[in-house]
């Protein structure tokens, strides 16, 4: 499954009512680590296949977005299931570390 | 512009640029003269010195043998590492080649690729809390997370220039930042005049603990006396290896910067070499990384 593009008005319904777990990247195209995950994340998001839902969102165009999620360093990576977040981590790392958390 | 600069004059930093430059690149080594190898008073460990060595004079036996090859040296602290690939025109259209740009105290620098060799990074000093909230307040990225702290009191835990670099960064966007040396005197910056500014604050005095509930909320000084903040960026010290290799987007792993065989990063075109990544810390070990990374850059 590719990755999408997640903002206020599709948040609710691809990540709170995903049947799907969903890996959330909170980034910005001025953060240096963040760009070096980009293609990590795009490779989960195509490797995965239909198993997990994958959804960027860039902090600077969805702030309400970061702030209910009290992301206060980018990149992190918040796996979502069932509308609730089960775990989070920070900077970066391997892509088989993100997939563990899942 | 030079086709590699290597930051560290220690031995994995020197050989690095030896091998460099005998395959006619141009090579730039920034040093601020500050390595682990002053604190040997003798090695007979080292291949070669029958009587043994002291740390200082390998060091400066490395530098000289530097200079007579023609590599340029200077000596100045290195602040900030980035590359063109994250300026937001070239985030969309990949840049057609890569530059990197070192900002130092006193100048700046571009180049093709960079090697990393600033030794093995400082240990956190043993203050509380400082684990416990990370990416809850404490934050080693001025640049990756001041956006986060937009009209907030935020501090820079730190007393060198590195320290100042940050609260430049951050400073433009929140409401103030303080400056916890933790104990240390600040370093004497003649670009910067801290006393003028005041949305900045210093303070001398020895941090005890970070406190707060989910996040970051205050500080509490030894002498018991507390200061309300809502983020602290650690800029301890001189930039490390690891600083540098954190901010561009390198993998680190249990404090060590991630390499592949020929030493360069999860970055293309930076390379680390010697003690800051990990492993055994000899001379012998920094000398055969310089060696990898000196070989392989730009090839």
């Amino acid at each position: 499954m590719s990755v999408i593009t997640l903002n206020n008005e599709n948040f609710e319904q691809e990540v709170l009512q995903s049947r799907t777990p969903v890996i959330i990247d909170f980034w910005a195209s001025w953060c240096g680590p963040c760009r070096m995950m980009a293609p990590v994340i795009d490779e989960i998001g195509e490797s995965m296949g239909a198993s997990i839902k994958v959804g960027k969102v860039n902090v600077d165009e969805n702030q309400d977005l970061a702030e209910k999620y009290e992301v206060m360093s980018i990149p992190t990576f918040v796996i979502i299931k069932d509308g609730k977040e089960t775990a989070r981590t920070i900077g970066v790392q391997p892509k088989e570390e993100i997939l563990k958390l899942i | 512009m030079y086709d590699v600069v290597v930051i560290g004059g220690g031995p994995a930093g020197i050989t690095a640029s030896i091998y460099a430059k005998r395959r006619k690149l141009s090579v730039l080594v920034i040093s601020k003269k500050e390595t682990s190898l002053f604190k040997a008073e003798k090695i007979e460990n080292y291949y070669g010195f029958p009587q043994g060595i002291s740390g200082e004079e390998l060091y400066n036996n490395g530098i000289k043998q530097a200079e007579n090859l023609s590599i340029d040296i200077v000596e100045d602290e290195v602040v900030a590492l980035s590359s063109n690939e994250f300026n937001e025109k070239n985030f969309e259209n990949k840049a057609d080649e890569k530059i990197f740009e070192i900002e130092t105290v006193n100048s700046h620098y571009q180049a093709k690729a960079v090697i990393l060799a600033t030794g093995s990074n400082r240990l956190l000093p043993n203050i509380k809390g400082i684990q416990e909230f990370e990416g809850k307040g404490i934050s080693y990225c001025a640049i990756c997370d001041a956006f986060f702290y937009k009209g907030k009191d935020v501090a820079v835990l730190g007393s060198g220039n590195y320290a100042i670099h940050e609260m430049q960064e951050l400073k433009p966007i929140v409401n103030s930042v303080t400056i916890l040396t933790n104990g240390d005197k600040i370093v004497e910056n003649r670009d910067v005049d801290i006393s003028k500014d005041e949305k900045v604050q210093v303070i001398e005095k020895k941090v005890k603990e970070f406190r707060g509930d989910s996040k970051i909320q205050e500080v509490e000084f030894e002498d018991e006396t507390k200061k309300d903040i809502q983020g602290v960026f650690v800029a301890i010290a001189t930039a490390s290896s690891n600083d540098l290799a954190r901010k561009i987007g390198a993998r680190i792993e249990h404090g060590h910067i991630v390499t592949d065989e020929n030493m360069e990063t999860t970055v293309k075109g930076l390379f680390a070499c010697g003690d800051c990544t990990g492993g055994l810390l000899q001379i012998s070990k920094a000398v055969y990384e310089g060696t990898l990374a000196g070989l392989a850059v730009l090839r």
